[in-house]
């Protein structure tokens, strides 16, 4: 994999207050995205903001689309172009997105897009926070596909995760969605953005071989077939219909299990290297509290209240939803009585865990509808249920 | 010593190992194909900087048969998958070549902004007045009274006029042919691709199979005809006068050719304008618009 230093022209390297969906373009940045499209949104719009302000200054584009739809085909577009390229939605755009994150996914195109979850269903809550579209990131387009998901839990996870959904996104190939909240993408805190020299980028891997040979679909050693750009002579061809290593389309059943076996498993194979989870006393535990994003920072007050009397209770947050950290999972639920898990859903994600304990432990979700972040003391009412 | 065998000019331009197209007999897209291959023949540009895209349906698989560097895409988002091409590398010569449904049915969105913005593409638009790859459904194209699967007693609703929607829409070049007039069509792609802002290019073409049919046309050649003979050449043609009625006069000829700063002439000129030396000119400005 070739990293890079970051480019110090998109990077404001100091100190800064900024919230959360600021951070999320200043990643962007940073990460050497130079391609912006994206639709308004409500609370996503100040990523948008600062893009449209930044960009000219960095050299770079900025589009605003027409729809989201139209927003996912252009991000697309511009990555086979070489660039960079990332948007921000929200809920109602998130759905309109799926369309052509599908066609990401089976072009193999590297892009970011970040998700500032409000409530839903449909209009919801517009400005109130939620975590309600974690199944649609894993689920939402139709097909079977793997995609990677990462959730921030503050500002300057909003910056620094932003760069590693940039680098997983060259590297294999897969649109990294960024999920975060209104909650977090309106939160003012420190974040502070380090000298470009001490950021590392991630490129995508170029085909270097003879032109008229290049096979757009074909795995190197690696599981990940190098790329190249539109432009450069290598008259390739690439369909969202199902298609061979050359890009052809191939309508067969053989064919469409070479295709979906890869999409599948360049993510499911290289798991170990993509997952990120932060553990906290987990060994001891009698009682694990699952979280990601937003609902992380809550539970861990509920988590301090149970030890200080004197509950065995371990803290799991989940840096990367998706893949989803199966086999740690299964592990602790040999070791553990219970898993609680907080979301602000009525329970989306919970059920992957209840899937990956497979029965050996208890799994208790504490659901919120949204509209604000749990109440601690709700969440430690249920870790004291379930360590007893 | 290994002697070549003669080829078809058109095949250099061919994906020859995809061949035998989909197509249906006496189907028009091959001869906007040919057309179009002649225009990149013709055309003296460098060929590595040409993209094609197409949305679905029937001529959505232009993209799969051209070679060039070619992207089949999505249902109506052909244009704005081409719009990012275009932006990621200003260098890039983008054309969509898709069908009615695809450009102005449910990408018409797409379409109308791209258009607004005067973005830099080439639209080439295969209408043959029905959704052909899904068996014959009553489209945004169909002419009233026209028969379609899914307008059986006729078609009742108002179509759209291309030219009219690109024209109303801010194009700078916009032409309309039949599948027939395959030297005109060649000369207006050369110009659409040759100009710097949004260029349509609309030709009428049979679809024997389905709205042929239903509607008693008769066979390929008989279509071809008839269309070829209903047209009339009226260039600079008021778009708002050119409606096509079933079975009707098919006004012809190139409506619109002028000239306005493309979406990134307009970026770089105003952003330089504001900001002035913390712009950071994106892609390379020509000539005329430094």
């Amino acid at each position: 994999m070739k990293k890079n230093k970051a480019d110090p022209k998109g990077v404001l390297t100091g100190t800064h207050f900024l919230d959360g969906d600021f951070s999320l373009a200043e990643g962007a940045l940073a990460a050497g995205c130079r391609f912006f499209g994206g639709y308004p949104i409500t609370p996503s719009t100040e990523t948008a903001e600062r893009f449209s302000e930044r960009i000219p200054r960095v050299g770079g584009v900025f589009i605003q689309m027409e729809d989201e739809l139209g927003t996912m085909a252009v991000l697309i577009g511009a990555s086979w172009a070489g660039k960079k390229a990332m948007s921000v939605t929200s809920g109602p755009g998130f759905s309109l997105m799926m369309e052509n994150l599908g066609l990401a996914c089976m072009l193999e195109t590297p892009l970011v897009l970040a998700n500032v979850q409000r409530g839903g269903p449909s209009t919801g809550l517009p400005t109130l926070t939620g975590q309600q579209d974690m199944m649609q990131a894993r689920w939402g387009s139709h097909g079977d596909y793997e995609i990677i998901a990462i959730s921030p839990d503050s500002p300057q996870e909003c910056f620094d995760f932003t760069i590693e959904a940039f680098n997983l996104s060259e590297k294999y190939r897969v649109p990294v969605l960024v999920m975060t909240d209104e909650c977090v993408g309106h939160m003012h805190e420190k974040v502070v953005i380090p000298p470009a020299e001490e950021i590392e980028v991630s490129e995508r891997k170029l085909y270097k071989g003879p032109k008229d040979q290049y096979l757009p679909f074909k795995p190197d050693k690696d599981g990940i077939p190098p790329m190249v750009k539109a432009g450069d002579g290598y008259q390739f061809h690439v369909t969202g219909l199902t298609h061979d290593e050359r890009g052809y389309p191939v309508i067969n059943a053989e064919c469409q299990d070479w295709c979906v076996r890869h999409l599948v498993d360049k993510i499911k194979n290289n798991a170990d290297d993509i997952i990120q989870i932060e553990e906290d006393q987990t060994d001891s535990a009698e009682v694990v509290v699952v979280s990601y994003g937003i609902s992380s920072r809550v539970a861990v007050r509920a988590v301090n209240k149970a030890r200080k009397e004197g509950l065995k209770v371990g803290n799991l947050r989940l840096i990367t939803v998706w893949p989803f950290p199966e086999k740690r999972i299964r592990k602790l639920a040999k070791d553990v009585k219970a898993f609680v898990f907080p979301e602000i859903n009525y329970g989306q994600v919970v059920h992957e865990l209840e899937r990956c304990a497979g029965g050996q432990c208890k799994v208790v979700g504490v659901p919120h509808m949204g509209g604000g972040v749990h109440n601690p003391d709700d969440i430690y009412k249920v870790i004291k249920e379930a360590a007893k | 010593m290994n002697k070549e065998k003669p080829r078809h000019p058109v095949e250099q331009f061919l994906r020859m190992d995809r061949m035998p197209h989909i197509w249906c007999p006496g189907c028009g897209i091959g001869t906007v194909v040919t057309s179009f291959t002649e225009a990149l023949r013709k055309g003296e540009m460098d060929l590595d900087k040409v993209c094609v895209v197409s949305g679905i349906g029937c001529t959505g698989r232009v993209a799969g048969y051209i070679k060039l560097d070619s992207f089949h895409t999505t249902h109506g988002r052909a244009v704005p998958f081409a719009t990012g091409l275009k932006l990621g590398n200003p260098e890039l010569n983008v054309v969509v070549f898709s069908g009615d449904g695809d450009i102005v049915g449910i990408g018409g969105n797409h379409f109308i902004h791209a258009a607004r913005r005067n973005m830099d593409l080439t639209i080439i638009v295969v209408n043959n007045f029905n959704y052909a790859m899904t068996g014959g459904q009553v489209a945004a194209t169909t002419p009233i009274e026209a028969n379609a699967s899914t307008s059986p007693y006729g078609n009742f609703e108002y179509p759209f006029s291309i030219p009219y929607l690109a024209e109303a829409s801010g194009a700078t070049y916009v032409a309309r042919w039949t599948a027939l007039h395959i030297r005109r069509i060649t000369k207006s792609i050369q110009e659409a691709m040759a100009k710097p802002g949004f260029s349509v290019v609309e030709v009428i073409t049979p679809c024997v199979t389905l709205y042929g049919r239903r509607n008693r046309l008769g066979d390929g050649l008989n279509i071809l005809k008839y269309y070829y003979d209903q047209s009339e050449i009226q260039h600079n043609a008021d778009p708002r006068n050119i409606n096509i009625s079933y079975q009707g006069k098919l006004i012809v000829g190139k409506f619109v050719d002028k000239e306005k700063p493309t979406f990134l002439d307009a970026m770089n000129q105003h952003l330089n304008k504001v900001l002035g030396d913390d712009y950071q000119k994106y892609g390379k400005i020509r000539e005329d618009q430094q």
